[in-house]
């Protein structure tokens, strides 16, 4: 077991402990307010909690896999949120080429160079290659209706989900000084501090929020939420500066950019569904909805922190 | 004919249901939506709307097994029984209750068949639209079948299905589906009035359809 393992082992162990925490707090609100299963919130709240312990259960069983398991399960995320994405756009016939080339070429060949390492490739292939191959083969198969709208939702399709989602892996290959075999805490700083911030928002939410922050985008996200949920992300940040290259202020302060593109990115995500008029992106995940409701912070956090600790720690 | 081959046959179409169960799943992360009915053991005809192959696949699939076992599609002979192949589907694998569409030419009548299979204990899956739906419209126009079939079984729950985005997963002429995510609702069962005209029949059959799709509210 090396050092970058076991410190592993004490955060998931930390991460069980919470986990048990909240199971034990859920058993007790369910037998108190909600009995018979009334009280939709309280029921939401044990299914999410639920849905954690297998989130939490797999990405250990990644991490501890490595490099290979780690780019498997975001691969597999990727398909998942890429699958929710275009159901909810209007492809048409003529898209049937290009869907299959986002799903089954594009998607596995990014992960296989995020695989290799090859970052010189993997950087670009989505954001230029798939760019300018996308719309040459909507335009090749001839139909013309919507043509820019349907072009646009496909390109944003593979931006948000597979190509955002991969700077995750991605972190393993980054060759920090006096870091090398640690890399795989990167990603688990990074979830903890998107997550914690997703729960601790919703936490301080349930607990204080009054004021909304965007009331026709998302009714649950309050100031008071918000404000909440960055301080405790950039406490749980600090303190987990001991798995990073980062001293403890380096560490909130990339907690707090991480915890402000996730806001954001949830904001964002928020946008396309009410614009196509969903409440979930999904519902495999019970309780939070699909991939991309869970991933939403994530996706818009990822390639930032990627290259920022690419930028000032390689 | 259950000798040891039909057995070994038998068990390859077993694992084979299995896996095309699994696939549907893998591709579509299809959901049921029992919304006027429970998937309880009931005989029942299910009525649903028909733009791909894929479709009583997709409702077999949201069932739960022991209702599975006893659900048989209604599918038209020419084209299951054309080759080996789709024979092999048509009967082993998916135990389809095989019909003559064409008038001129047959010597069963659809209805008595369908009948007879009800009679055997088995639930059926029919497309009332007769064919394929290709068109934008969400619903081709119902062929009398199911009114024929409702008014000779009138205890049998009618209830009709709706597959959403089937089409788009597998449109005509594709070879390799795209990944999309599909459910499958189940409305409230019908049943024929008595002394109900035909054509009130077949409308009113329809509409309770097309008022499962989820598109309904926007396109009405």
């Amino acid at each position: 077991m090396t050092s970058a393992h076991s410190d592993l082992a004490w955060l998931l162990a930390g991460l069980g402990l919470v986990l048990v925490l909240a199971s034990a707090i859920g058993f007790v609100l369910e037998r108190r307010l909600s009995p018979e299963g009334g009280n939709a919130v309280i029921e939401n709240l044990n299914a999410r909690i639920k849905a954690w312990w297998v989130m939490i259960a797999l990405m250990a069983v990644a991490l501890l896999a490595g490099k290979t398991g780690v780019t498997l399960l975001f691969g597999l995320c990727s398909f998942a949120a890429l699958r929710e994405f275009v159901t909810l756009t209007d492809t048409r016939r003529g898209d049937h080429w290009a869907l299959v080339v986002a799903f089954f070429l594009i998607t596995p060949l990014q992960y296989w160079l995020v695989w290799t390492g090859w970052y010189g490739l993997w950087s670009i292939f989505i954001p230029v290659y798939g760019f300018l191959l996308m719309p040459i083969l909507a335009a090749v198969l001839g139909d013309t209706e919507r043509y820019l709208v349907r072009v646009a939702e496909v390109q944003w399709a593979l931006m948000v989900c597979v190509f955002c989602i991969s700077h995750v892996p991605a972190l393993l290959w980054l060759e920090i000084p006096g870091y090398a075999g640690r890399n795989v805490l990167l990603i688990a700083f990074l979830v903890v501090v998107v997550q914690g911030s997703d729960v601790m928002q919703y936490v301080w939410g349930k607990l204080l929020g009054r004021h909304r922050i965007a009331p026709r985008l998302s009714p649950s996200k309050t100031w008071e939420g918000f404000l909440g949920g960055a301080l405790s992300a950039m406490l749980i940040g600090a303190g987990l500066s001991w798995l990073t290259p980062f001293t403890a202020l380096q560490a909130a302060g990339m907690s707090l950019v991480i915890v402000l593109m996730g806001f954001f990115g949830g904001l964002v995500m928020s946008a396309i569904k009410r614009d196509r008029k969903v409440k979930d992106w999904g519902h495999l995940i019970a309780g939070h909805g699909g991939f991309i409701d869970r991933l939403d912070s994530v996706i818009f956090s990822a390639p930032i922190f990627y290259h920022l600790t690419r930028y000032w720690w390689t | 004919m259950p000798g040891p081959a039909g057995g070994m046959r038998r068990a390859a179409a077993g694992a084979m249901r299995a896996a095309i169960v699994l696939l549907a799943h893998a591709i579509t992360a299809v959901r049921g939506i029992f919304q006027g009915i429970a998937p309880e053991p009931v005989q029942r005809v299910y009525f649903a709307n028909h733009a791909s192959h894929g479709d009583f696949v997709l409702i077999w699939t949201v069932l739960p097994p022991r209702l599975r076992q006893v659900t048989r599609p209604v599918a038209g002979a020419d084209y299951w029984l054309a080759s080996r192949l789709r024979r092999f589907i048509g009967r082993e694998l998916f135990d389809a209750v095989l019909i003559d569409r064409n008038p001129a030419t047959r010597s069963a009548d659809p209805v008595t068949e369908m009948a007879l299979a009800l009679d055997a204990g088995a639930s059926l899956i029919v497309f009332p639209e007769g064919t394929r739906n290709m068109t934008e419209a969400p619903l081709l126009p119902f062929k009398s079948g199911l009114y024929h079939l409702a008014k000779a079984r009138p205890g049998v729950d009618l209830v009709p299905v709706w597959i959403d985005n089937l089409n788009r997963v597998m449109p005509k002429g594709g070879i390799i589906p795209i990944p999309l995510i599909c459910t499958v609702t189940f409305g409230a069962p019908l049943h024929l009035e008595p002394e109900e005209p035909k054509q009130a029949f077949v409308d009113r059959a329809q509409a309770a359809l097309l008022a499962l799709s989820p598109k309904h509210g926007e396109t009405a």
